[in-house]
Formats: C-alpha cells, sequence, structure tokens
C-alpha cells in the first residue's frame, strides 16, 4: 500500500483512533517524568543558580515552535503540490500548537531573561526573530478563520507559511548569523563537542521528547477534528441544496 | 520534596506555572473542539440517514 493512503481521510481516522491514546499516554509519562527529574533532581548551575530549571521547559518549546512550523512547511507544500486535503488539515492543525510552544518559550524566556541579563526583553536577533515568528503563527490563524472557501484558504496559507519559513529558520540560527545579542547559542547541537552538562542533558531530552510527542498527539487529535468539521460542512451544504 | 529555588524561587514557579497552564489549555481546548465536532457530526449523519 502507498504511504499516501494512510492519509486517506477515511484511513487517516481509521489508523489515528488507536494511536492517539498511545500518543497521550507516552507524552504524558515523559512531560511528567522529565519535568520532575529536572525540577526535583537536578541541582543548581553554578551561574544561574536555580534559573536553570527553566531549560527543561523554555529549549523544548523553543524546538517545538520552529519545528511545529516546519511541519506546517511541509504538509503545506505537499497541498501545493499534490492537493492533498488531510496535509493542509494537518498544517490547519498545527498552528494553535505551535503558537503555544512559541508562547511558552518567549514567556519563559522573559522570565529567565530578567534574574541573568537584568532585562525582560532585548530586542536581540533571536528573541526578535521569534516574536515575528509570534505574528507569523497569529497571521496564519487569521486567514484560515478569514477565508470561508477551505481550497483557498489552504492556497493562501500555504503561502504564508512559505513566507514565515524564513523566519522560523532565522529564529533558530540567528545567533549564528549576526553573533551579537544577549542570546546565547544552541543548548544542544550534534555539530558541537561539548553540550550542556549531563546532569541537566538527560532530564532535558525526556522533556524534548515528551514536548514532540504532546505535539504529535494534539496534531493528530486536532487534524481528526478538521476531518470532522470538513464533513460536518459538506453534509450541511447538501441539506441546504435539497 | 521542594527543592529550595533560593532568590529565584518566584522566576522558576511563574515559569512553571505559566507553561503548564498554556499546555493544559491547549490541550483542553483540542480535547473540547474534538467532542464538539464529534457529537455536530453525528447530529449531521442522523439527519442525513433521516
Amino acid at each position: 500500500m502507498s504511504l499516501w493512503e494512510y492519509a486517506n481521510p477515511k484511513k487517516f481516522m481509521g489508523w489515528t483512533g488507536p494511536v492517539l491514546p498511545w500518543a497521550f499516554g507516552a507524552a504524558g509519562i515523559c512531560l511528567v517524568g522529565g519535568l520532575f527529574w529536572g525540577f526535583f533532581l537536578t541541582p543548581d548551575d553554578y551561574r544561574q543558580g536555580s534559573t536553570v530549571k527553566i531549560i527543561y521547559l523554555h529549549v523544548p518549546a523553543a524546538l517545538m515552535a520552529i519545528n511545529a512550523w516546519m511541519m506546517m512547511l511541509v504538509a503545506s507544500l505537499i497541498w501545493l503540490i499534490r492537493r492533498h486535503h488531510v496535509s493542509a488539515l494537518a498544517a490547519k492543525a498545527a498552528a494553535p500548537v505551535g503558537i503555544t510552544m512559541t508562547m511558552i518559550a518567549l514567556m519563559t524566556g522573559a522570565i529567565w531573561g530578567q534574574p541573568m541579563w537584568g532585562t525582560y526583553w532585548a530586542w536581540d536577533p533571536r528573541l526578535t526573530s521569534f516574536l515575528i515568528l509570534f505574528l507569523f503563527y497569529l497571521g496564519y490563524m487569521a486567514l484560515w478563520a478569514a477565508i470561508d472557501d477551505p481550497d483557498t484558504a489552504a492556497d493562501l496559507t500555504s503561502v504564508l507559511c512559505m513566507v514565515g519559513s524564513v523566519f522560523a529558520l532565522l529564529s533558530r540560527y540567528a545567533v549564528n548569523f549576526w553573533n551579537q545579542g544577549l542570546h546565547q547559542g544552541a543548548s544542544l547541537s550534534l555539530d558541537k563537542e561539548e553540550n550542556v552538562s549531563d546532569v541537566f542533558f538527560f532530564p532535558l531530552l525526556v522533556c524534548i521528547a515528551g514536548f514532540v510527542l504532546l505535539f504529535v498527539a494534539l496534531v493528530l487529535l486536532r487534524t481528526r477534528t478538521e476531518i470532522r468539521a470538513r464533513r460536518v460542512r459538506a453534509l450541511q451544504i447538501r441539506e441546504v441544496r435539497k | 520534596m521542594i527543592p529550595d529555588l533560593g532568590k529565584y524561587g518566584v522566576e522558576v514557579a511563574s515559569a512553571y506555572a505559566v507553561s503548564i497552564l498554556l499546555l493544559v489549555a491547549i490541550v483542553g481546548l483540542s480535547w473540547r473542539q474534538s467532542i464538539a465536532q464529534r457529537r455536530a457530526l453525528e447530529a449531521a449523519e442522523a439527519r442525513k440517514n433521516g
């Protein structure tokens, strides 16, 4: 069977139903376990004190804020190229989850910034590109809500998503591009010899897994909701025409 | 049981409170919308089937 057949609305509803409880369960276990480990069982950092515990929320949320937009970009491109309805609905479904992750990253970053930098906000390249990404999320959701025809809305939001991808990438690499501002470089990176200390690294990995799984579970749930909403709309149109 | 957060207790606690609130809100909202659409679809299909 082709991979695309799993994205057929009926098949999608069929396979996601049993997967959802497992996805939410795994997300809950990783999130609760990771946050408990990080909050209760790790020491303070010698420079940042107890504020280092914010890393378990800030880093996974920031990571997912960017990757959610990237997932929306892939889904939007699939829609534009293959006119696959479920992909357009999945992109729409991911936006509220992505904006939530962006808000968590911005707010925990501001709270963390005050004791460490002496300010809640600075027009630093990474912070500014994250704020623009937040505004793109808002615009994307508003555009979906503003257009009645779902195919036109999917077309226009897909184009907006491509434009916004520049800022999603920029928010990831802003520190490297401009090499200035208050924000440090990546806490975790595959091409760096040294990441955060192991005592913080492992609970952080569990928290990242929790955020990824929660994102997947929420996008599946919300895509199912969008598919149902589309079906309701089709039935209502049929009723009116009778 | 609660770790000593020292002079940054308010900052750490508020970061956790805000994040947990937002996570609970998006899960709750998604769940509520899912239930509402499932009921709407059931009602529409019942009307269609007479």
